[in-house]
C-alpha cells in the first residue's frame, strides 16, 4: 500500500475532505435535508468521532460517501479523498474505492453477514472483489485475517456460518472484511452499540490496535460519548444535519462550546452519579434560539402540566427504608428451563436465583445478553413458567395462587418493556392504551376512566390533547411516557421495567428516567428494573443485582456494589464500562488491561 | 429421547428426524381417507346400489368381506398396504398397486414437465419485475402473474387448445403420444411408463419429438398456474432481501452489483420459495386431475375422475392415499432442499 500514509494522528494533509457536504431526499412532503452542509477534513491514521442522536444525518453523511444511499438521495457539495471526488464517481470506478480504500463497518453484525455464506466466503469475496488471486490465497488470507481479529481457532471458524458465531465474533468478522483490502479510510457507524459493554470493550481495542499497527483512518460515528473519549482523537457533532462543533477529544469534554454539546454531555448517565445528583434537565445551560434542541418534552402546555402534577423535585425525600414488613417482591431458588431442540437438553436461563424487592424501593438488575435478567422479569410477569423456586408478591406465592387470587394480584403489577413502539397496539388511540388496564380489570366507569387517563397523561408530562393521539404520531421517547403511564394506571405497587429507555437517544432517556425518579418518590411503587447499562442503573435503583450465566453473583446497595465490587464478574464489568471522560477514561483502560493481564476476570 | 442415539452430524440428524416423521404422517391419513370413505356406506353399495337387490348386495359385501367389524377391515387394509397391496378396483377389477404404477407414472410425468415451465417462466420473470419495479416490465408481468395464478387449469388448457391445436395446428390437442407411437413404446422392455423415457429407449428422435410435443400444451396449462406464484413470490422476495443490511455490507465492501444480486439477494430469496414449493406440489397433484381430463392424459387424476364417476370407492381410497403419500414424501424432500438452501436449518 502507499507508504506516505502516516501512522501518527494528526500528521500530513487531510487525507478525507468533507467541504460543505449535502444530502437531501426526495419525498411526498417535500425535500428532506438530512445533511446540510457538512465539512470536516481526516488526517492519515486519525480516529475522528462523529456523535449526534438519531436523525442527525451522521449515517447519512458516512453512506454518502460510498455512494450506498437510496435512489431518492441528491448529494451536493464535495468529498474527496486523496483528491479524489467521491460525490460525482459512480458505476465501476465507485466500486473501486468502496472496501478497497474506504471500508464500512455496521451497527448490527447479526444482520450485516449473509445468512446463508460462510464466514470465510464473505471474506474472500471482499478480497476477490479487488485483488487478483486464487481462491486459495484468499482461503489463506481470510483465515489470517480471521486471526487478526481475534477469532479463536479461525481455520475451522473460517466454515463457520454466521449464525453459529455470537454477535461480537460477528462485529470481528465484519472488520475483518473491511481490513482485508487495507483501506486508508474505515467508516464504523455505531460498530458497538448492539454489543455487550464487555464485548464493547474488546471491539473498542481492536479498532485502536488496527489504527496503531496498520495506520488505518478511522470515521467513528457513535451517540454513546463514552466510546467516543475511549476511542477518538477529535469529535464533530452534528444536530439536525448540520455540524455544530468540532474539537480535540479533550477539549470537548473539558470545554464544550456549543449548548447542544454541553446538553449532550449533561445528559449522559455515567458511573458514579448516583440517585441524588442525577442532572435535572430543566436546569440545563438555556438554549439559544436559532438552534433549538430536540428535547422530548412538548411545549409549554406540558411544562405547566407538570408543574401542577407534581411538586418541586426533590420535596418527596428519603430512601424508603428497607421496612422489616412483607416484601413487594420475594424470589426465592427460581429456575426456569427452556425445552432444547429435539434431541438437545433443555436450556437453563435462569438457576437458582433468589432477590427480594421491599415496599418502594428499586431494585436494578443489570448483566449482558444471555445472563437470563429479562427471563427473570418475564417468568415474575407471568410470561414464562417458572421450573421450580417461589415468587411471592406481597406475601402471597404466584405459582400456587389460585386463579381469583392471581386477577387481584395483577392490579398491583405494572410493567414497562424495551421497545415502546412495538408494545403498544398501533390501532389504539393513546387514551385507549392507558385505559386498558382498567377495563380489563373492570375499574370505575367511563368517566372516571377518563380522568384516570387526563391524570396520568399529567403525570408523564404530555398534555391531555395527546390522548386523542395514536401511537406512530408520537416520537419514541412519548411512546414510552405512555408506556409509562399506563402501567401506572392501576396505581401498582410493584412495577417490573424491561429495559425501559436503552431504546432512546441520551437526551430522551435522560428525561425519561428523570421523569420515573419523581414518579416513583411519588408514588413510592417498588420497581425491578432491568437494564445492561450500569450507568442507568446507578441513576433509578436503591440495590442492584448482577446475573451472569442465569445465576446472580453478586446483589447489594447500588452504592456497594458499583463503587465496591466484590465479584469478579461485577469488577470487569464495571472496567469495561467506557466513562465520557478522555482522561479518565484511559486511566480505566490501562486498569482494566491490567485486570484482564493478571487473568482474574472470566472472559 | 435418548440423545446418544442419535447421529452426531446437526444435518444428517434433521434429515433423520425428518424423514422418521413421514411415518405418521402417512399413517394419520390414511387413516382419515379410509374412515371417512366408510362414513358414506360400504363400497358396493356406494357402486352397485339400486342396481342390485338387497339379497344380492348382502352377498357381494360378504364375499367382499365389508360386513365384517370396521377395525377388522381397517386393520387388514392397513396390512396389505404395508406390503404394496392396495385392492382391486371394483369396476374394471385392475389391481389399484398396477394402476398406480402406470397411470402414477404418466402424472409424474405431467408434473415434472409443469415445474420445468414453472421454473422457467416464473424464476427469470420475477426477477425482471424485481429489477424494474413498478415500471412498465413490472407492471406488465404482474398483470400476467395474476391471470395465469386466477384463471382455472382447465379453462387455460381449453384457451391452448383453440389456439395452438384447433387454429393454428401446431400441437397435438390431447393425449401423451400419437397412436402409433404409444402402441410402439407399449413394447419397450424394460417399460418405465414414462413416456419420454420410454421413447429414449426406443431410440427413434421421430418418437421422442412426438412425445415433447404432445407434453406442451399440457405442461403450459398446469405449469403456468405455479409460474404465477413463483413470479410473485421471487419478485416480492428479492425486493424484500435487496434491502436487507448484508446486500448494502456486501455493496460496500466493492462486490459488483451483479454478483450482490446472484450471491447474496437472489439465494436469500429463495429461501421462502422452496417453503412454499412444497404446497405447490400439492396444489399441481391437484391441478393435475383437470389438466388431464382437458387433455385426456391418462394419468392419476384421469383415472380417478373415472374411478369417482363410477363410485369405486376402493379405487379412490387407493389413489387419494397415493397422493397423499407423495404429499408427504415431497415434503421431506422440500425439507431436504431447504436444509441445502439455509444453513440456519441445520441447526
Amino acid at each position: 500500500m502507499s507508504a506516505s500514509r502516516a501512522t501518527t494522528p494528526g500528521a500530513g494533509t487531510p487525507m478525507l475532505a468533507l467541504d460543505h457536504l449535502s444530502v437531501t431526499f426526495r419525498s411526498d412532503a417535500g425535500p428532506v435535508h438530512a445533511v446540510r452542509e457538512v465539512s470536516f477534513d481526516v488526517a492519515p491514521g486519525e480516529i475522528v468521532a462523529v456523535v449526534g442522536e438519531s436523525g442527525s444525518g451522521k449515517s447519512v453523511s458516512s453512506r454518502a460517501l460510498l455512494g450506498l444511499l437510496p435512489g431518492t438521495a441528491s448529494v451536493g457539495g464535495s468529498a474527496r479523498i486523496d483528491g479524489v471526488e467521491l460525490t460525482t464517481l459512480g458505476g465501476e470506478s465507485m466500486r473501486r474505492v468502496r472496501g478497497d480504500r474506504i471500508a464500512m463497518i455496521f451497527q448490527e453484525p447479526a444482520t450485516s453477514l449473509d445468512p446463508v455464506r460462510t464466514v470465510g466466503w464473505q471474506v474472500m469475496e471482499a478480497l476477490r472483489a479487488h485483488r487478483r488471486m486464487s481462491r486459495r490465497a484468499a482461503h489463506r488470507r481470510a483465515v489470517e485475517l480471521l486471526d487478526l481479529v481475534g477469532i479463536p481457532d479461525p481455520e475451522r471458524r473460517v466454515h463457520s456460518y454466521p449464525h453459529q458465531m455470537s454477535g461480537g465474533q460477528k462485529q470481528r468478522v465484519m472488520i475483518a472484511i473491511a481490513i482485508s483490502c487495507e483501506p486508508e479510510l474505515i467508516i464504523a457507524d455505531e460498530p458497538t452499540t448492539a454489543l455487550d459493554v464487555t464485548v464493547q470493550a474488546a471491539i473498542l481495542d481492536l479498532l485502536r490496535g488496527l489504527r496503531d499497527r496498520l495506520g488505518t483512518a478511522i470515521v467513528l460515528i457513535t451517540h454513546n460519548m463514552g466510546v467516543v473519549a475511549d476511542l477518538a482523537d477529535r469529535v464533530v457533532v452534528m444536530y439536525r444535519g448540520q455540524v455544530v462543533e468540532q474539537a480535540p477529544v479533550a477539549q470537548l469534554f473539558a470545554a464544550p462550546a456549543h449548548p447542544y454539546t454541553q446538553r449532550l454531555l449533561a445528559a449522559v448517565p455515567y458511573l458514579g452519579q448516583g440517585r441524588s445528583s442525577h442532572a435535572v434537565p430543566g436546569a440545563e445551560p438555556a438554549t439559544p434560539a436559532g438552534s433549538t434542541v430536540a428535547t422530548d418534552r412538548s411545549g409549554p402546555d406540558v411544562d405547566a402540566a407538570r408543574a401542577t402534577s407534581l411538586g418541586t423535585p426533590g420535596a418527596i425525600s428519603g430512601e424508603p427504608a428497607p421496612s422489616s414488613g412483607t416484601p413487594a417482591l420475594a424470589v426465592r431458588d427460581l429456575v426456569v428451563e427452556f425445552p432444547g431442540r429435539l434431541g438437545s437438553p433443555r436450556v437453563r436461563a435462569v438457576d437458582g436465583v433468589s432477590l427480594t424487592i421491599a415496599p418502594g424501593r428499586v431494585l436494578g438488575l443489570v448483566g449482558e445478553s444471555g445472563s437470563g435478567k429479562t427471563t427473570v422479569g418475564r417468568t415474575v410477569v407471568g410470561l414464562v413458567p417458572a421450573t421450580s423456586g417461589s415468587i411471592d408478591v406481597f406475601g402471597t406465592d404466584l405459582r400456587t395462587a389460585s386463579p381469583h387470587t392471581l386477577r387481584d394480584l395483577r392490579r398491583r403489577f405494572g410493567f414497562v418493556f424495551q421497545d415502546p413502539a412495538a408494545s403498544l397496539n398501533p390501532r389504539a388511540s393513546v387514551g385507549a392504551c392507558i385505559a386498558e388496564p382498567l377495563s380489563v380489570h373492570k375499574v370505575g366507569t367511563d368517566a372516571s376512566r377518563h380522568k384516570r387517563v387526563a391524570e396520568l397523561l399529567e403525570a408523564v408530562e404530555l398534555p391531555a390533547a395527546f390522548a386523542k393521539r395514536y401511537p406512530h404520531e408520537l416520537s419514541g421517547g412519548q411512546r414510552q411516557r405512555v408506556s409509562l403511564a399506563r402501567a401506572l394506571v392501576l396505581g401498582p405497587d410493584l412495577l417490573i421495567a424491561d429495559e425501559p429507555t436503552s431504546a432512546l437517544d441520551v437526551s430522551v432517556q435522560a428525561t425519561v428516567l428523570h421523569l420515573f425518579q419523581e414518579l416513583q418518590r411519588e408514588m413510592g411503587f417498588a420497581c425491578l428494573f432491568i437494564s445492561h447499562d450500569l450507568a442507568v442503573v446507578d441513576i433509578v435503583a436503591h440495590d442492584v443485582a448482577v446475573m451472569s450465566l442465569g445465576q446472580l453473583v453478586e446483589v447489594g446497595t447500588t452504592a456497594e456494589v458499583l463503587s465496591a465490587p466484590r465479584h469478579p464478574y461485577t469488577r470487569a464489568l464495571l472496567a469495561a464500562v467506557p466513562v465520557p471522560d478522555p482522561a479518565a477514561q484511559r486511566e480505566r483502560r490501562e486498569e482494566r488491561a491490567a485486570l484482564l493481564a493478571a487473568g482474574s476476570v472470566a472472559s | 429421547m435418548n440423545v446418544k442415539i442419535l447421529p452426531r452430524s446437526p444435518l444428517v440428524r434433521y434429515l433423520l428426524v425428518r424423514l422418521a416423521l413421514i411415518v405418521p404422517t402417512v399413517w394419520i391419513l390414511v387413516s382419515v381417507v379410509f374412515f371417512f370413505m366408510r362414513v358414506i356406506g360400504d363400497p358396493i353399495t356406494a357402486s352397485q346400489g339400486g342396481r342390485l337387490s338387497a339379497a344380492q348386495l348382502a352377498a357381494r359385501r360378504a364375499a367382499a368381506g365389508f360386513d365384517r367389524p370396521i377395525l377388522q377391515q381397517y386393520g387388514e387394509y392397513l396390512g396389505g398396504l404395508l406390503h404394496g397391496d392396495f385392492g382391486t378396483a371394483l369396476t374394471d377389477h385392475r389391481k389399484i398397486s398396477e394402476v398406480l404404477i402406470t397411470n402414477g407414472a404418466a402424472t409424474l410425468e405431467l408434473t415434472f414437465w409443469a415445474l420445468i415451465v414453472a421454473f422457467v417462466v416464473g424464476i427469470p420473470l420475477g426477477r425482471l419485475a424485481a429489477r424494474y419495479r413498478d415500471k412498465l416490465p413490472d407492471v406488465t408481468i404482474r398483470t400476467f402473474a395474476v391471470l395465469v395464478y386466477a384463471a382455472p387449469v382447465f379453462f387455460v388448457g381449453l384457451l391452448l387448445k383453440l389456439l395452438f391445436s384447433a387454429t393454428l395446428g401446431w400441437l397435438p390437442a390431447s393425449g401423451r403420444a400419437s397412436a402409433g407411437v404409444e402402441i410402439a413404446l407399449n413394447n419397450v422392455n424394460p417399460k418405465t411408463n414414462v413416456m419420454i423415457i420410454d421413447a429414449i429407449l426406443y431410440g427413434d428422435p421421430g418418437y421422442i419429438l412426438d412425445v415433447l410435443r404432445h407434453a406442451i400444451l399440457p405442461a403450459l396449462a398446469l405449469g403456468l398456474l405455479t409460474a404465477g406464484v413463483f413470479i410473485r413470490l421471487i419478485r416480492i422476495n428479492l425486493l424484500e432481501t435487496m434491502r436487507t443490511d448484508y446486500v448494502t455490507a456486501a455493496r460496500a465492501r466493492g462486490v459488483p452489483e451483479r454478483l450482490v444480486v446472484r450471491k447474496h439477494a437472489f439465494r436469500n430469496a429463495l429461501v421462502p420459495v422452496v417453503t412454499v414449493m412444497g404446497m405447490q406440489i400439492a396444489i399441481m397433484l391437484g391441478g393435475a386431475i383437470l389438466t388431464e381430463t382437458t387433455f385426456e392424459w391418462q394419468g392419476l387424476g384421469y383415472v380417478l375422475s373415472h374411478y369417482l364417476l363410477a363410485r369405486d370407492f376402493v379405487a379412490v381410497q387407493g389413489i387419494v392415499t397415493a397422493i397423499a403419500v407423495v404429499v408427504a414424501v415431497s415434503s421431506f424432500l422440500i425439507d431436504v432442499i431447504n436444509a441445502l438452501v439455509d444453513p440456519r436449518v441445520r441447526y
